[in-house]
């Protein structure tokens, strides 16, 4: 009959007024500053720049190769490469970031400089109470705002960032071991230098030359 | 000591009128009264706000504005402030002159309703013979407010949206009035006070209100949908569709006017539930004989949020209709009941006081109301949608 539908309504809307009052568990609302829901794994808004050890500014793993800065398609990233080189965490010397800006003003939180980025060095944070005063220099994020200890990519993502920590891991050991092989070869090389007779000197000429310094070091290390 | 506080709000004007000279009194008499009714109203439609807020989202299953006050009852306060200090904006290419006057005259056109309202026993501003002639006449020109603002602001959802809001208005004008003629008829007057007097009267306890009797009852059903419409409240929220129309006539509204207008459609809202009390409800009577002592003016005020909270409640249960469905639904469904109700009344009248005038007039309407539903639905008038494919 006409109207039932409306009753039927009109009952349903009642027992939810009435049944909000007494069970706590129909109220889904988080009375938000007070009480916090934890975010998820998966959530993230904004990039920041990791690094590792104590102080920021060494330890970041930015090496300034401006991949994310060419395929961020709202442009929201700058970087100016520095002059001189530091070592990463191979040790390896490598240039760094000057200066590293992002204005998340611009960011649509894509993620594709973290997909980009070979060096794991910029990852995607979970912290959204950015608002501030300053609508153009508050959200205009510098190189020491972006910086965020590697402990701090563990809390947000800790799957993800003890992948990229095992991975980086397995990286610095093969690293090691070339750079072992190597000197072992070198060592090898200079010992076999020493013991051929000198008429031989012609072959392995360009190899010496190569590494002409290194070789007494080696052996020193060795021995 | 019960006729002291039935009659408080009347003994004060008196005494307050008293203290001014014999030829100053007629004239602060209808001022004390008009600034009480300007007072208590707007008063009543903060406290509503909250009442309505907190409501739909108990019906939503949230908790509703909590955070100015205890339980957020001073949220009123604050958005009143929030909106006198807003900028007050006017198109460019708006009509300036018009658009300023609009929430004026709809407020102060709403007011002017309250004037015959009888809030108890006593308490009526102007005892007007044609009391309910005034009242439709004044609520019929809310619509002229709402198309001025409509008109004036050279937008086209305030124009589509104040189209929808007059074509809807004078569509449930109509029955709005048929099913209150039938009180007239009964009652004999147009008088509001005479109405509540000839419901005012008990048998074994209870009292003789119109909503007891079949014709009353349909009428007191048909008149709650007409107001509805009339105060473009959900379902019948076409003029102000947030979804479609951005808030039909009164998008180019901002800070105070827009207030005023908020102001406006509550104020109409407490009138008309008011009015539906007076007429069906028995006005400012006690709804059972032992309880003729708690004052008169509670009774009207109870009844008028009762209705409030069943707009509300009505609000946070049904969608929005489409505007065919709507004018479908005024036109085929309740326009021909309130005809049929009435003859009813008539017929109510002339059968005498027997059982039988009850048992001839409930099936009378309920066999209209079964066969009307049955038909519209299958027709396609009323009911869900049905849509047609090309083959």
């Amino acid at each position: 009959m006409l109207g039932e539908g409306i009753l039927r309504g009109l009952a349903e809307t009642a027992r939810n007024f009435a049944g909000s009052f007494v069970s706590a568990e129909r109220l889904t609302t988080v009375q938000y500053p007070e009480q916090r829901i934890a975010p998820m794994e998966a959530t993230r808004d904004f990039p920041f720049l990791v690094y590792d050890g104590a102080d920021w500014e060494a330890g970041l793993r930015c090496v300034a190769c401006q991949i994310c800065e060419k395929e961020c398609p709202p442009q929201c990233i700058y970087i100016e490469k520095s002059k001189d080189k530091k070592p990463d965490f191979t040790g390896k010397p490598q240039f760094y970031p000057a200066r590293f800006d992002i204005d998340i003003s611009v960011c649509m939180s894509c993620q594709i400089c973290v997909e980009v980025c070979p060096f794991e060095a910029i990852k995607m944070d979970t912290e959204f109470e950015l608002s501030t005063e300053d609508r153009f220099g508050g959200l205009l994020l510098n190189r020491e705002k972006l910086a965020k200890p590697n402990e701090h990519y563990h809390k947000i993502h800790p799957t993800e960032a003890a992948e990229v920590d095992a991975r980086l891991a397995g990286e610095k050991a093969k690293a090691d071991a070339k750079a072992k092989a190597a000197a072992e070869a070198a060592a090898a090389k200079a010992a076999a230098h020493v013991a051929v007779p000198a008429g031989t000197e012609a072959a392995p000429g360009g190899n010496a030359a190569g590494n002409p310094t290194a070789k007494p070091v080696e052996e020193e290390s060795r021995a | 000591m019960i006729e002291t506080a039935d009659q408080i709000f009347v003994l004060l004007k008196h005494w307050l009128v008293g203290l001014l000279p014999a030829g100053w009194q007629p004239v602060a008499g209808v001022v004390l009264s008009v600034v009480a009714i300007i007072a208590v109203f707007p008063t009543l439609f903060a406290l509503t706000v909250w009442i309505e807020r907190k409501g739909l989202g108990r019906m939503q299953n949230r908790i509703g504005p909590n955070r100015v006050g205890p339980l957020g009852i001073l949220q009123p306060v604050a958005d009143a402030i929030k909106s006198l200090i807003k900028e007050d904006i006017v198109p460019l290419s708006a009509d300036a002159a018009v658009h300023f006057l609009a929430p004026l005259v709809l407020v102060a056109a709403v007011f002017m309703g309250f004037a015959v309202l009888p809030m108890g026993r006593n308490m009526t501003l102007v005892n007007m013979d044609a009391g309910l002639l005034f009242y439709f006449a004044m609520g019929a020109s809310t619509e002229l407010a709402v198309f001025m603002a409509g008109w004036s602001s050279r937008n086209k959802y305030s124009l589509l949206g104040a189209m929808r809001a007059v074509a809807q208005m004078i569509s449930y004008e109509v029955p709005l009035l048929m099913s209150s003629v039938a009180v007239v008829m009964m009652t004999g007057s147009l008088s509001l006070t005479k109405i509540v007097a000839a419901q005012n009267h008990y048998t074994w306890g209870l009292p003789h209100w119109y909503i007891f009797t079949p014709w009353g009852f349909a009428g007191f059903v048909m008149y709650a949908i007409a107001t509805t419409a009339e105060t473009n409240r959900s379902p019948f929220d076409l003029p102000e569709g947030e979804s479609e129309l951005v808030a039909g006539y009164h998008t180019e509204y901002s800070g105070f006017k827009f207030a005023l207008f908020f102001l406006g459609e509550y104020l109409a809202m407490f009138s008309i539930s008011g009015l539906g009390a007076t007429l069906f409800l028995g006005g400012w009577s006690a709804p059972f004989s032992f309880l003729t002592w708690v004052p008169s003016w509670i009774w009207f005020f109870s009844k008028l949020m009762l209705s409030i909270f069943v707009f509300i409640w009505m609000r946070g249960t049904l969608p929005r209709l489409r505007q065919d469905q709507l004018m479908n639904f005024a036109w085929k469904f309740v326009l021909p009941l309130t005809l049929l109700n009435l003859l009813v009344a008539a017929l109510w009248r002339f059968l005498g006081e027997g059982w039988e005038r009850w048992v001839v007039c409930s099936a009378i309407l309920l066999l209209a109301y079964v066969f009307m539903g049955w038909e519209g639905m299958r027709r396609g008038h009323l009911g869900p949608r049905r849509y047609r494919y090309a083959e």
